[in-house]
């Protein structure tokens, strides 16, 4: 358990305070993975140095399993340290040492003797898939390959807490799903808990249990996915739901909406800039003796023109009325599409 | 050809190369070592270091700078004394030491703060995430992973030791410097002056040619 009460964070600059958390009040759950969202600057990077104390917090406590960590002494804390990986957006690997040896390193810094650590690491390399790139350097790994040794490096102690800042925001969309799955996996084989800081709402929607909207420094929302998606409050919270719901998955899209809508058919209307202006669709509509419901639309509006996507659904006629009508938008120069 | 070799005292010229090749050696050893504990402390005492010790950084700073602001050939007649008094002479191997340790230490100091500050800060803090005190980051991450930069700088210190020791020789250190200022250029020995410079050119490639093998094994950038 992870208790963070009345965390502020103040940085003193020669341009005045900065203040990176305000009054944060968090806790995190035994083997859960917590998400905390927000835009770059809201302080969700302190915030995560606060809970291994790479950064001090200017007042408030940090509690792992009820003891203020940030009490401990430099000896003590870093014995603490060691039961908490941690994994970075830019990996943060030496390049010096290969893959194995990476691994070893917080093995040999907790002083854990050879074949113990050789053996570790051959366990961990097998967890996260590196088989064969034991000896490799880091230079001749992927970005994917490379935050799979982190994760393993994080791991090396048997923590019992792992905490991610934007580990998946230097990886394409691919990477990042493969990642995520080995996160996910490793929560539920060795039930540790996984704190993730990311500005990627998709992260969040794929992993987290539960997670923080954080802006400016402040926690505005908290709650379970599926609590903050289905009824976002904060108007950060809102930008994070629209900026995701517009990019979900067009395949998935389809086949849900062909769920909902069973009737008739689906068209998606595609409008380019010229022609976005005209009254197209209730023209199409007097014209026709089917009914036209409107399932869901993004219009863009630019000073000159109007462009984007429209989806309906078409109903109450057979197959030749559908062509007819898919005739006639095209006649009007809008791209037509059945789903 | 054989006119110009039999104008060469070829004795006098082996010694010169052994002289030459000792101060170096000699000079450069000690000037590692020295420079790169002052260089590591440099590093670690800076502001935001991994020890920052405002006033011990500053006193550091200061003296390394002073010292490698100071010209050699007027830092050699500075040291007089002090050459004098510590290894009992000023002519010669000995007389040379202290003056190409005490230039070329701080020299590599600096080299070495330059390479440790060019370690990404990221590396740094997943070894503090993972519980490294300072020594183990020190001894395990700092170093390893500055390696290669610092074995470059030992490569280029060792050729501008082989310009100072040719320095040192004109005024009385021994080597191939004292060999082409007295024969070469005081008695006008000309093949004397260009043997002495290709033996000091042949020093300074193999110097370089080592110095780039070292490196590019251990380099796994």
């Amino acid at each position: 358990m992870i208790e963070l009460k009345h965390i502020q964070k103040v940085f003193k600059t020669p341009k005045g305070d900065i203040h990176a958390c305000q009054d944060v009040n968090l806790s995190i759950r035994d083997g859960e993975i917590f998400g905390v969202i927000g835009y770059s600057g809201a302080g969700k990077s302190t915030l995560v140095r606060i809970i291994n104390q790479l950064e001090k917090q200017t007042s408030g406590e940090v509690l792992i399993d009820g003891e203020d960590i940030s009490l401990l002494d430099a000896k003590d804390l870093r014995k603490r340290r060691t039961k908490m990986g941690m994994i970075f957006q830019h990996f943060n690997l030496l390049w010096s040492r290969t893959v194995q040896k990476n691994i070893e390193l917080p093995l040999e810094i907790a002083g854990v003797d050879k074949s113990k650590r050789v053996q570790k690491a051959k366990e961990l390399i097998e967890l996260v898939g590196l088989q064969g790139r034991e000896n490799a350097y880091p230079s001749e790994l992927s970005g994917g390959q490379k935050q799979r040794v982190g994760i393993a490096r994080a791991l090396a102690n048997d923590p019992s807490i792992l905490l991610c800042d934007e580990a998946t925001s230097a990886l394409d969309p691919d990477t990042t799903e493969q990642i995520l799955d080995l996160l996910k996996d490793i929560n539920r084989k060795l039930g540790i808990t996984i704190v993730m800081i990311t500005h990627q709402m998709e992260v969040v929607q794929k992993i987290c249990h539960r997670i923080a909207v954080m802006s400016e420094g402040k926690v505005v929302e908290e709650g379970s996915v599926k609590d903050i998606f289905e009824h976002p409050r904060h108007p950060i919270t809102k930008r994070f739901v629209r900026d995701i719901s517009s990019k979900v998955d067009d395949d998935k899209q389809n086949e849900n909406l062909k769920q909902i809508y069973p009737d008739g058919i689906l068209l998606r209307l595609t409008f380019d800039e010229d022609i976005s202006r005209q009254p197209i669709v209730s023209r199409v509509m007097k014209q026709t003796q089917l009914d036209i419901s409107i399932v869901s639309g993004n219009l863009t509006n630019t000073i000159d023109s109007s462009f984007g996507v429209l989806i309906i659904n078409v109903l109450g006629g057979n197959s030749q009325d559908y062509e007819q009508i898919i005739k006639q938008f095209e006649e009007y120069h809008v791209i037509v599409e059945v789903i | 050809m054989n006119e110009f070799l039999s104008e060469i005292d070829w004795d006098a010229m082996v010694v010169a190369i052994q002289e030459t090749l000792l101060m170096t050696i000699i000079s450069l050893v000690i000037a590692v070592i020295l420079g790169f504990i002052l260089g590591i402390i440099l590093y670690i005492t800076k502001e935001d270091g991994l020890y920052p010790q405002k006033v011990v950084h500053r006193i550091l700073d200061f003296i390394v700078n002073l010292f490698r602001a100071i010209p050699f050939i007027i830092l050699i007649f500075l040291l007089l004394q002090f050459t004098m008094a510590i290894m009992g002479t000023m002519l010669g191997v000995k007389g040379a030491l202290p003056a190409l340790i005490l230039s070329s230490a701080p020299f590599y100091a600096r080299m070495c703060m330059i390479a440790l500050s060019e370690i990404d800060k990221g590396t740094i803090e997943a070894s503090k995430a993972m519980g490294a005190s300072n020594w183990q980051i020190i001894t395990k991450v700092l170093i390893p992973e500055a390696k290669p930069a610092l074995v470059s700088s030992i490569t280029v210190m060792g050729i501008s030791l082989v310009g100072y020791t040719a320095m040192a020789g004109c005024i009385g250190a021994g080597g191939l410097g004292n060999l082409a200022y007295m024969y070469g250029y005081a008695r006008q020995n000309m093949p004397v002056m260009y043997t002495a410079t290709f033996f000091v050119l042949v020093i300074v490639f193999v110097i370089q040619i080592i110095g780039d093998l070292i490196v590019k094994r251990i380099d796994k950038r």
